[in-house]
């Protein structure tokens, strides 16, 4: 079973239909005891990163996620926003992040020619090997949809590549704990094909 | 690289989908949660839903309707017409659609815009200009489905709407719309130069060549589509379908 957190930001139906279609069993909930005894943790996401974390705060939530990913060692997958706010901080906001992963987020740099918000389907190259990724072929394309980009501190823990105006990491994973900046839910089958290898892990 | 959008652009009509020509004329051609799960099938890039009845009959956007879309939708989804207020986005958004589609209303209320960009950022704001030509062969902005002359040029209104917040153009030809006689290129041209936005042109398309020239020689983000996905060919019935999508890659 998949628990799907909700905190309010972002609309959970389309990440819960896509489960459905994978026949992988789901719960949305926000309530801490609910995801005490979670076995799988999935944390999307769309808006600003200061919002979503005083969200999380409110609720009362991020000892939770973190006991959860940290000590109970369960599979943790964030989503858009959701991987922005697995790291430590992020150049959108000032406070603290859940900081699983050792990464910042930062904004992209404009450069002439680059539209940002990056907006559309862009591929992905697999960096390190992870479960999160297998099956991929060179002509998995996900949606995108972001301004700020994850910088991990270490080449391990960044498992996908993406292109737009230089390399930047779409995938990152340090031990149980995933996220992907662009939206499986919103990417076909091969949204399809991650959000199962995650409901396998 | 990102990749170029080649997106349906579908009309909604009560509780079906209909294709019009030249924003006249709508024929009915199917129910719109099958043509969806079609399009997941043909794994398509994007979906535009407009709703032609909201703005000129003055009512809400059929909220049940679009929420059973959205739940049927593996791709991202846009919606257009009737949004006057931050409220009615909102409801839009909260429905699980990711874009908002805002033309008529922006004239009178250009910082609803604003508004919402705020709040829910740049990116889910898609605004979107109707162009005719007049009979001395001048491009105007028109609204409300082209009944209403607007008194802007284009390019000054498409720089206004970008610094407003707009996250996204789309820009559309009812000279062409629905005929399959190509596409308005110098608009869309002319559109892409005058913005750092990303451009939705729409149409006129009637080939797969239409479609290149508009992403790969104007430099479009997206094309939009319309009859080229409803129906078999021009004069023909209505077959739900989409272009194979090698003979879209540059």
């Amino acid at each position: 079973m998949i628990t799907i957190i909700d905190y309010g930001m972002g609309n959970l139906g389309s990440v819960q239909n896509m489960l459905k279609r994978i026949d992988a069993p789901c719960q949305i909930t926000s309530e801490p005891e609910l995801i005490l005894k979670a076995e799988k943790l999935l944390l999307p996401g769309v808006g600003a990163f200061d919002a979503a974390i005083r969200r999380i705060d409110e609720l009362g939530l991020r000892d939770v996620i973190v006991k959860k990913a940290t000590y109970d060692k369960i599979p943790v997958l964030g989503i858009c926003l959701g991987m922005q706010l697995l790291t430590r901080e992020s150049e959108e906001g000032h406070l603290k992040g859940l900081g699983l992963v050792p990464a910042i987020t930062k904004k992209f740099e404009s450069a002439p020619g680059l539209k940002i918000p990056h907006m559309g389907w862009n591929y992905v190259k697999r960096n390190m090997p992870s479960k999160l990724s297998e099956n991929f072929t060179d002509d998995f394309r996900f949606y995108f949809v972001h301004s700020y980009r994850v910088i991990c501190d270490k080449n391990e823990n960044s498992i996908l590549k993406t292109n737009y105006g230089g390399e930047f990491d779409s995938g990152i994973q340090n031990e149980n704990v995933y996220g992907t900046q662009f939206h499986p839910e919103k990417s076909h089958r091969f949204g399809m094909q991650l959000l199962s290898n995650f409901s396998k892990l | 690289m990102l990749l170029k959008r080649f997106i349906p652009c579908l009309l909604l009509k009560e509780n079906g989908l209909v294709k019009t020509v030249n924003f006249k004329n709508p024929q009915y051609v199917g129910d719109p949660i099958n043509t969806v799960r079609i399009f997941n099938e043909k794994e398509v890039d994007e979906l535009v839903f407009l709703d032609i009845e909201a703005t000129p009959k003055n009512r809400e956007p059929n909220y049940k309707l679009l929420s059973e879309i959205a739940n049927e939708c593996f791709m991202p989804l846009a919606y257009g017409g009737g949004i006057r207020t931050f409220d009615q986005a909102k409801r839009i958004f909260e429905i699980g659609i990711e874009k908002v589609i805002i033309n008529s209303a922006l004239y009178k209320n250009p910082k609803l815009i604003t508004q919402i960009a705020q709040i829910y950022g740049a990116q889910a704001i898609i605004a979107s200009i109707d162009v005719k030509k007049s009979l001395f062969g001048k491009l105007n902005c028109v609204s409300n489905g082209g009944r209403v002359k607007e008194n802007v040029q284009i390019l000054d209104w498409v720089k206004n709407l970008e610094s407003l917040g707009a996250g996204e153009i789309l820009i559309t030809s009812i000279d062409r719309e629905g005929t399959w006689e190509g596409m308005e290129y110098e608009l869309i041209r002319s559109t892409v130069q005058s913005t750092t936005l990303p451009v939705i042109a729409n149409g006129g398309a009637g080939c797969v060549e239409d479609l290149r020239k508009a992403v790969y020689d104007c430099n479009a983000s997206a094309v939009a589509m319309g009859s080229m996905v409803v129906y078999q060919k021009k004069g023909f019935g209505v077959l739900i379908n989409f272009p194979e999508r090698g003979k879209l890659l540059l």
